[in-house]
């Protein structure tokens, strides 16, 4: 009686699992847009290395980092589905990133690197 | 709070996990842990553009860059994360034997990369710069060497997961765990994204 109990409680517990794993997906990219989204990627990064054998001045070097910037939130936002996730997620990764700029800007500012 | 409230507990598996949050122990620790890798490759990043200009002998990483061939690693490294995404969208279908392929796949990807970066390394210290010749060079390899590593943990972590999977043990229920996987492997071509801007597009 209590083997034939438990059989049935995994079984559910596995279909719970299998309805969130379904769940998890919704609302994320179908696999054609995840291909879209790494064209564009490499499109970008094809700009980037473009960009690179231009004569390198300030407003190469500010294009170069807003082009990683928007590399690095469409990572972030699309593969790692953070924009289709819960926003606690956001706060726990933006935080950590937000922390480590701010820091690593001001020691780069202390030591003379960055100049306003 | 009210966003807490919003987002109900996540149907799990297993009821001792259901959470406050409604996202699994697992998933969150993850992504706190990519949060303080962001301080850990901060450092490094930082350190390296701290020194850039200051070897006062030796060559210096910049006087010997590849970069067509640097930016077919990145390149690959980049499609590595198209194949992960693709993984983890196949074990959430049920897809166990697309999991497989986009998971091995993913690892030859991240495996060409760590080719790339061994063929890098050794150039480099064929023509004069190792990473004691200058400060600058010191950065660098440690930058690139510390992302490498990741990638090799990542590489590792994926082979493992394809085995597992071989073995019958990721079935659909347990996609998180790849989900998991695959954050982190993000993570090290995020990682990746800026070291490549910073470090070798920027003079």
């Amino acid at each position: 009686m209590s083997d034939h109990t438990t059989t049935e409680a995994e079984e559910t517990e596995e279909e719970l699992a299998v309805e969130a794993a379904l769940e998890s997906r919704h609302g994320h990219p179908s696999d054609s847009v995840y291909v879209l989204i790494a064209v564009g990627l490499a499109a970008l990064t094809a700009i980037e290395v473009g960009l690179y054998y231009l004569k390198a001045s300030t407003a190469t070097a500010m294009t170069l980092l807003a082009l990683m910037a928007l590399k690095f939130a469409i990572v972030v936002g699309f593969f790692m589905h953070l924009r289709f996730d819960s926003p606690v997620l956001r706060r726990v990764f933006v935080g950590g990133l937000t922390l480590a700029v701010t820091i690593y800007i001001i020691i780069l500012l202390m030591f003379g690197i960055l100049h306003f | 709070m009210s966003e807490i409230a919003a987002h109900p507990p996540a149907h799990h598996a297993d009821a001792r996990h259901q959470t406050s949050t409604g996202i699994s122990n697992e998933k969150l620790a993850m992504w706190a842990f990519l949060g303080s890798e962001c301080l850990l490759f901060g450092a490094l990043i930082s350190t390296y553009i701290l020194y850039r200009h200051k070897a006062v002998s030796g060559p210096t990483p910049h006087s010997l860059y590849d970069i067509p061939f640097t930016s077919v690693s990145s390149f690959v490294l980049l499609m590595s994360s198209l194949s992960m995404a693709l993984a983890v969208a196949a074990i959430q279908r049920g897809d166990e034997r697309r999991l497989r392929v986009w998971l091995s796949t993913t690892a030859l990807l991240g495996s060409i990369f760590i080719g790339g970066q061994i063929y890098e390394f050794t150039s480099f210290i064929r023509r004069g710069m190792t990473i004691r010749t200058n400060v600058t060079s010191g950065a660098f390899f440690v930058l690139t060497g510390f992302h490498g590593v990741h990638v090799t943990l990542g590489i590792i972590m994926l082979l493992s997961l394809v085995n597992l999977s071989i073995r019958g043990r990721i079935p659909q229920a347990k996609a998180e765990v790849i989900e998991i996987a695959g954050l982190y492997w993000h993570f090290v071509d995020i990682v990746w994204i800026i070291i490549f801007t910073v470090v070798y597009l920027i003079p």
